[in-house]
């Protein structure tokens, strides 16, 4: 679990920019995810911690840099009107089952039971044999501790088990990097610690995690290394003792006193 | 009330049963067709598409379909290019002018239907399902269109029906659906009422068929609706 590895980044972006109609919301973001990385994102709203995030599977296009996941960078051409497009779809399409993608809104599909979600992707998108696929969605049931739920439809579950199924979905893909958008922020206080736990368990496997998160104790606690986004830069990026014990920037003073209540 | 001539209308009449199911398959089948290229034309964010798209909504659905009829109908023959085009020898019988003007009746509002369930689907869903990696053809079919279907379903009920009773109009273009038959038998017998009250019971069956028929198709297409309590639904207060 440490961030000097000799290996190639898992994840690697180089001079991300992006804007919406004017407003810069990354100016330059560069960032390496190595295997294994637990790193959590954190920043006031409208810092572009989500949009970076979203970066990276090409949710949304950035202007400017490179994304190279597996050592693969991302083909992106210029279109008339100065926004970038994939150059092959299909390698877009390829590398996203390459990062499972956790929502805030969980974004289960509805008219799918919780099963059917899990096995949607793999026997769909990566066409594996649907027998295994349903094996392998059990399994990923069991662990994240909703194997009962198994035949029902999200809008019969709770937040919490609509979020471990969302977990579970995007685990059943076999994705070397999970991303994290701020998976607890809908959440009713009282069921948040279900969803961590499972993503505690994650972490603990050695699994590559990027989290977008405002939970303090997780990013201390969980991560490897934390990175404070202010205005569309890296404020900081640092192990979480360092970060969180001696924080050096104004910026992220302000931000911790106000989330830890120091 | 003649029950004899009661039944002999009613028979009569069923003749024409045929010919009305037809017109309204066959226009709604490929008006159906027409409505997704023409709602996929809206959403496409091509902008010549989606005028070109709006243009005819706009035009279809603004005009009378008496008057559509009409129109190709009578209308067409009357440019040469058309006499001497390979179309003509559909297009001067009255069954494919009124196929044709139900067809491009239907299509019209069956795309604004068809747009409404596709928007309706939650864009969230639709980003999970990217992210995911599915192929943009594999979000529409696996995602979009199931859940659209099911909340257009009940619209495009109302349009089927609608048709069904639309294919009236082409009795004005000499075809001998039920409407036809009826016209022909009151012209010469005069008796109105029994005549016409059997061929509203012609379209009322049919069209509680269809209703049923959408019912169930509903109700097979959204189970997961199946245990939610209805929204409007008031719940019993204790005393």
């Amino acid at each position: 679990m440490s961030a000097v590895n000799a290996s190639l980044p898992a994840v690697s972006v180089r001079g991300l920019h992006k804007r919406f109609s004017g407003l810069e919301v990354l100016k330059g973001i560069s960032l390496d995810a190595y295997e294994g990385d637990v790193i959590s994102i954190l920043g006031a709203s409208g810092s572009g911690k989500s949009t970076l995030l979203r970066c990276i599977n090409l949710l949304e296009i950035p202007e400017q840099g490179e994304i190279v996941v597996d050592g693969e960078t991302i083909g992106l051409k210029m279109r008339a009107d100065g926004r970038r497009e994939p150059v092959d779809r299909t390698q877009v399409d390829r590398i996203r089952t390459q990062l499972g993608m956790v929502f805030q809104n969980f974004n289960l599909w509805s008219h799918m039971t919780v099963i059917e979600n899990l096995i949607e992707a793999p026997v769909h998108v990566q066409r594996r044999p649907r027998a295994e696929a349903m094996r392998e969605a059990e399994a990923l049931l069991e662990k994240v501790g909703i194997a009962d739920k198994r035949d029902a439809y999200p809008a019969h579950l709770s937040g919490g088990q609509q979020q471990r199924a969302a977990i579970a979905r995007a685990l059943a893909m076999h994705p070397r990097v999970l991303l994290f958008d701020e998976p607890t922020s809908a959440l009713d206080p009282e069921l948040v610690g279900e969803v961590l736990r499972v993503m505690i368990a994650l972490a603990a496997e050695g699994r590559t995690m990027l989290v977008v998160t405002h939970e303090m104790g997780f990013a201390r606690e969980v991560s490897n290394r934390v990175i404070f986004l202010n205005q569309g830069v890296i404020e900081e990026d640092a192990k979480p003792a360092e970060l969180f014990g001696n924080p050096r920037s104004d910026r992220l003073r302000q931000f911790l006193s106000s989330h830890l209540g120091i | 009330m003649d029950l004899d001539f009661l039944g002999q209308t009613f028979v009569a009449l069923l003749g024409g049963v045929p010919l009305l199911l037809q017109l309204a398959a066959f226009s709604i089948a490929a008006g159906a067709v027409l409505a997704v290229g023409l709602a996929l034309m809206r959403l496409s964010g091509n902008a010549p598409l989606d005028a070109i798209a709006r243009g005819y909504v706009f035009v279809f659905r603004g005009t009378p379909l008496l008057v559509q009829i009409f129109l190709i109908y009578y209308g067409l023959g009357q440019f040469p290019e058309i006499r001497q085009s390979f179309l003509w020898p559909l297009l001067r019988q009255p069954y494919w002018c009124a196929l044709l003007a139900l067809t491009l009746n239907t299509a019209a509002y069956s795309s604004e239907i068809i747009r409404s369930g596709i928007l309706s689907v939650p864009f969230g869903q639709i980003e999970a399902a990217r992210a995911c990696g599915m192929s943009r053809w594999l979000v529409f079919r696996r995602i979009t269109v199931p859940q659209g279907l099911r909340v257009a379903l009940p619209a495009y009920g109302n349009e089927i029906i609608l048709m069904t009773r639309a294919t009236a109009l082409a009795s004005v273009i000499t075809l001998m659906e039920v409407t036809g038959i009826a016209s022909k038998i009151i012209s010469e017998t005069f008796r109105a009422v029994e005549v016409f009250v059997c061929a509203g019971a012609i379209y009322l069956v049919i069209n509680f068929a269809i209703s049923r028929g959408v019912a169930r198709l509903e109700r097979r297409l959204s189970p997961q609706l199946a245990k939610v309590p209805s929204p409007t639904a008031i719940p019993k207060l204790a005393r």
